[in-house]
């Protein structure tokens, strides 16, 4: 079992460290429907985190309440050993929690790079009129912001589009758009929405490298969302499964997929 | 050279100073409309506002005088002092401000990630109401604006012109000031949106609030500063034409003019916005000047709208502005 405070090692010997995100008996009502019902889990330092579910689980809800779009009525949020206040989604952003969606939210009249660039906004600290008048600090802090997007775009291989509008890209490199703009803020914790939706089985292998990668060379700590089973089980360490809006299943892949409440919301049970 | 061509390069010039009170009109609107989504109906008015603002706070007058008059039977009118002119701008921009933070508490706080079609009805709406408060007050009389900017002819040209033409070109001294203005305005602006990080943010905003938010942008906080910096163009243009023709309501009726100027231009487009304005300027100098008499005159009036039709029958997205493309 878990050491609750020193992490694990997985499978494949990588170092899993402590908690950095526990939600502790999250409930969220939308008027009388409760799409959250009581869930608590936990995401450590360093590893894969997949929230899996059948649709309308309660899944993107869930991802929703961690990046402050949506506040729970209930429970409690620890995020890096204190609890968390009520908070916009600007101020989650801002402590270092970055986010994409599951049907795409870039800038899109602007460029690759310039879209990459606004997720560093918040690490820009030089005052207005220093930027304005492009001297010194403000110089220095650009030409450093550049070289990290610039790190993120070569590292996720988009560097052949970086001064192209993202309104022309297809879908699966705007999807690449939008994970580097979130990996740009070196956030402490990247939260995927549905990172694979929509994309073709080929599209679907290179997203899934990235992610591992990303997880692997920079040490990020991801949790996403998915409801292909397959894909889900070969990325993650641990997976939560909900049904709705209720936690049927917390473990590694092969725990939860032995497990027989989730093998019954997935192919359906038969009341006899 | 003949007497019709020189008179013609007189009317060009005169008309390029008027293009640029235009231009610097339409500018608040592009401005706007590129930082925000918002296409802001209520600009000319804002100009207005800060103009009616700006004599108010210079001459001294006591806001709502007339409401107060009414409600206490008092016949109060002015505090008796009077402000310098740098004073009351700044002032004013302050009052500009408290409304920018009013307009986003009050109504655009409620709308984020509606329509742009939602956010242009609201404008229309706030254009009526500061259209009454301005009146309300202020009261509507007519008044003189004069916070010291040069006016009349200005003599080196008409001397320079009289030793090349035999005959003095008249170029009012205020509209070379106005060019100037509005070509440091149109830098201070560029290099505010496209090189600060509130530039940056403000852009993003405008493209897609919920992608904003997930990178940590206030979204309050920068509308609240679009609006303070529509105030400040407002104010600009507000001067502007309020030295040349007084602080009166009709001023409001300037944001019209600006419509066709940016279907000229394009929407999206700050050069678009200057070039616009130059060309209905001249334009409507010009066809006064050449064709006017033919036809009996008072072109004006509408050369810009029928110049605007033509325009978006055959190149809608103005001279500048984005090719309207949709991946189908």
């Amino acid at each position: 079992m878990l050491d609750q405070t020193e992490g694990y090692m997985t499978a494949d010997g990588r170092k899993i460290g402590g908690v950095v995100m526990d939600m502790r008996n999250i409930t969220l009502r939308f008027g009388g429907v409760e799409a959250i019902k009581n869930i608590s889990f936990d995401i450590r330092e360093g590893e894969i985190r997949a929230i899996i579910g059948p649709n309308g689980a309660g899944k993107s809800s869930m991802l929703n309440v961690i990046s402050g779009f949506y506040v729970p009525q209930e429970g409690e949020v620890w995020f890096r050993g204190s609890k968390r206040p009520p908070m916009k989604p600007y101020q989650v952003a801002q402590q270092g929690i970055a986010r994409t969606f599951q049907n795409i939210a870039l800038f899109e009249g602007m460029s690759v790079l310039d879209n990459v660039m606004t997720g560093r906004l918040n690490n820009m600290k030089t005052g207005l009129l220093q930027q304005a008048l492009w001297r010194g600090a403000a110089e220095r802090e650009e030409v450093e912001n550049r070289e990290i997007c610039e790190k993120v775009i070569d590292f996720l291989e988009i560097q052949h589009i970086r001064k192209t509008p993202v309104a022309r890209l297809p879908y699966g490199l705007k999807k690449r758009v939008e994970l580097a703009r979130a990996l740009a803020s070196e956030p402490k914790l990247l939260l995927l929405d549905e990172p694979m939706a929509g994309m073709n089985v080929e599209e679907k292998e290179d997203m899934s490298r990235f992610i591992l990668s990303v997880n692997d060379e920079f040490g990020t700590t991801i949790a996403l969302i998915e409801h292909d089973m397959g894909v889900v089980m070969d990325l993650s360490d641990r997976v939560v499964v909900m049904d709705y809006g209720k936690k049927i299943g917390d473990g590694t892949p092969d725990e939860v997929r032995n497990n027989q409440d989730v093998i019954d919301a997935y192919l359906g049970v038969s009341h006899d | 050279m003949s007497d019709t061509l020189i008179f013609s390069m007189e009317v060009f010039l005169n008309g390029l100073m008027a293009g640029v009170l235009y231009a610097l009109v339409a500018l608040g609107f592009v401005l706007i409309y590129k930082a925000s989504g918002i296409f802001n109906y209520a600009q000319g008015v804002m100009a207005l506002f800060a103009a009616l603002t700006l004599v108010g706070i210079m001459d001294g007058q006591v806001p709502f005088s007339h409401l107060i008059n009414a409600a206490l039977g008092t016949d109060i009118h002015h505090f008796g002092w009077h402000v310098p002119a740098f004073i009351g701008i700044i002032l004013s921009m302050g009052v500009m401000v408290i409304l920018a933070w009013i307009v986003q508490k009050v109504i655009f706080r409620h709308l984020v990630g509606q329509e742009p079609i939602i956010l242009f009805m609201a404008t229309i709406g706030l254009a009526y109401f500061m259209e009454g408060l301005g009146d309300i007050m202020w009261g509507s009389d007519i008044k003189k604006l004069d916070v010291g900017l040069p006016q009349g002819i200005n003599i080196a040209i008409d001397e320079a012109t009289y030793g090349i033409f035999g005959y003095g070109f008249f170029i009012d001294n205020l509209d070379i000031v106005a060019t100037i203005i509005a070509a440091l305005l149109v830098g201070v602006l560029v290099i505010f949106s496209q090189y600060t990080k509130q530039g940056r943010a403000m852009r993003a905003v405008a493209d897609d609030h919920q992608a904003a938010l997930s990178v940590g942008i206030n979204l309050n906080f920068i509308w609240v500063m679009v609006w303070s910096v529509a105030g400040f163009v407002a104010l600009v243009a507000g001067i502007m034409w309020g030295t040349k023709s007084g602080v009166q309501f009709s001023l409001s009726l300037i944001a019209l003019k600006a419509l066709p100027v940016l279907m000229l231009g394009g929407f999206t487009s700050i050069p678009g916005a200057i070039v616009g304005g130059l060309i209905i300027g001249v334009g409507e100098k010009m066809f006064e000047f050449l064709i006017g008499p033919m036809i009996g005159g008072a072109t004006e009036n509408w050369f810009a709208y029928v110049l605007a039709l033509i325009f978006l029958v055959f190149r809608p997205q103005g001279l500048f502005g984005e090719k309207i493309i949709e991946r189908v």
